[in-house]
């Protein structure tokens, strides 16, 4: 080797060590298409066994109102379903994702829960708890209709911000999710069908996209 | 007499060297245990270029307990950073002066 292949290459290896070093590399596109998969399955389940009010039904006067969507008992029953389906989509998503992550994380050589998947969790939290509990305010407050918009913009905004410690494609993710996030405002009684594109297609077109950038070797 | 090899320093001449000082100039500190991670190298030959590195003043090394255990955490110094930069910046030089 001569000597300028050598510092080419001490170059090349510092440059890689620091990006190594700093982020989060190791989230796998699978994990992405899993993640969508679940959230369109379980959006199908609410659309299987509420189809009338899937969209629109709980619009009034482009407010939406809990007592416009249907009736007292009726209401908590979708609920209920909507909070346990959301609770076992979160729940099987987080466990494909981590079991994905994991897996590649081994292929790398690294261990899942370092100091650069710590960093990106945080800082995913962060965000993302302090606009739950808004979120969970604001229907205390009555305000039904911008819960559904809000969880996009905020799941947006943590992962841009979050994504400074990982891939940038984690910050395109997190762009498109705010966008999506301020149309579903706008068109306020149709967030079901930005959920399906935000949480589903996204993350699906993410992964797959992720995929072939830097899984498939 | 200018010969750009010169300024190259030789504290980081080793492969294990350049990698601690790369990693700790994006870091603002890093423990033992994730240092080895990224370096893939033994618990020993780290700690020697770490123990080399420290005394060169290039790195400050800050030992504390989390619960009973041991944790030591790396930082890299100011002299550490400006003396790396120089370093980069005549390996680059090198580079691009051929």
């Amino acid at each position: 080797m001569t000597k300028e292949e050598n510092q080419l290459e001490q170059l090349t290896e510092i440059r890689e060590m620091m990006s190594r070093s700093s982020k989060f590399i190791s989230l796998s596109g699978f994990s992405g298409i899993w993640v969508g998969s679940m959230a369109l399955i379980g959006l199908a389940a609410i659309f299987y066994n509420y189809p009338n009010y899937f969209y629109l039904r709980y619009m009034y006067n482009n407010i939406a109102y809990p007592d416009y969507m249907m009736g007292g008992i009726e209401l908590l029953g979708f609920l209920r379903f909507v909070i346990i389906d959301a609770a076992l989509v979160l729940f099987f998503a987080l466990f494909g994702a981590i079991a994905f992550t994991n897996n590649k994380s081994k292929k790398q050589g690294l261990s899942l829960w370092n100091d650069t998947a710590k960093r990106f969790l945080v800082s995913l939290m962060v965000p993302l708890i302090a606009g739950g509990a808004f979120i969970l305010i604001s229907m205390y407050h009555g305000l039904f209709g911008i819960a559904g918009p809000l969880t996009l913009i905020f799941y947006g905004l943590a992962l841009f911000y979050a994504g400074r410690y990982s891939l940038i494609e984690i910050r395109y993710l997190g762009l498109l999710e705010i966008v999506l996030g301020l149309l579903a405002a706008i068109f306020v009684g149709y967030t079901a069908i930005f959920w399906g594109i935000g949480f589903g297609l996204l993350h699906i077109v993410y992964g797959v996209v992720m995929y072939f950038k830097y899984d498939r070797s | 007499m200018n010969n750009p090899i010169s300024k190259l320093n030789k504290s980081f001449e080793s492969r294990v060297r350049l990698g601690i000082m790369s990693i700790l100039m994006v870091n603002e500190s890093i423990d033992f245990k994730n240092l080895k991670e990224h370096l893939q190298v033994t618990d020993g030959n780290l700690a020697s270029h770490l123990k080399a590195l420290e005394k060169l003043d290039m790195i400050l090394v800050k030992k504390q307990f989390i619960g009973r255990k041991p944790n030591t955490t790396y930082k890299v110094t100011d002299i550490g950073r400006q003396t790396f930069e120089s370093h980069l910046k005549a390996l680059e030089g090198l580079i691009r002066g051929k």
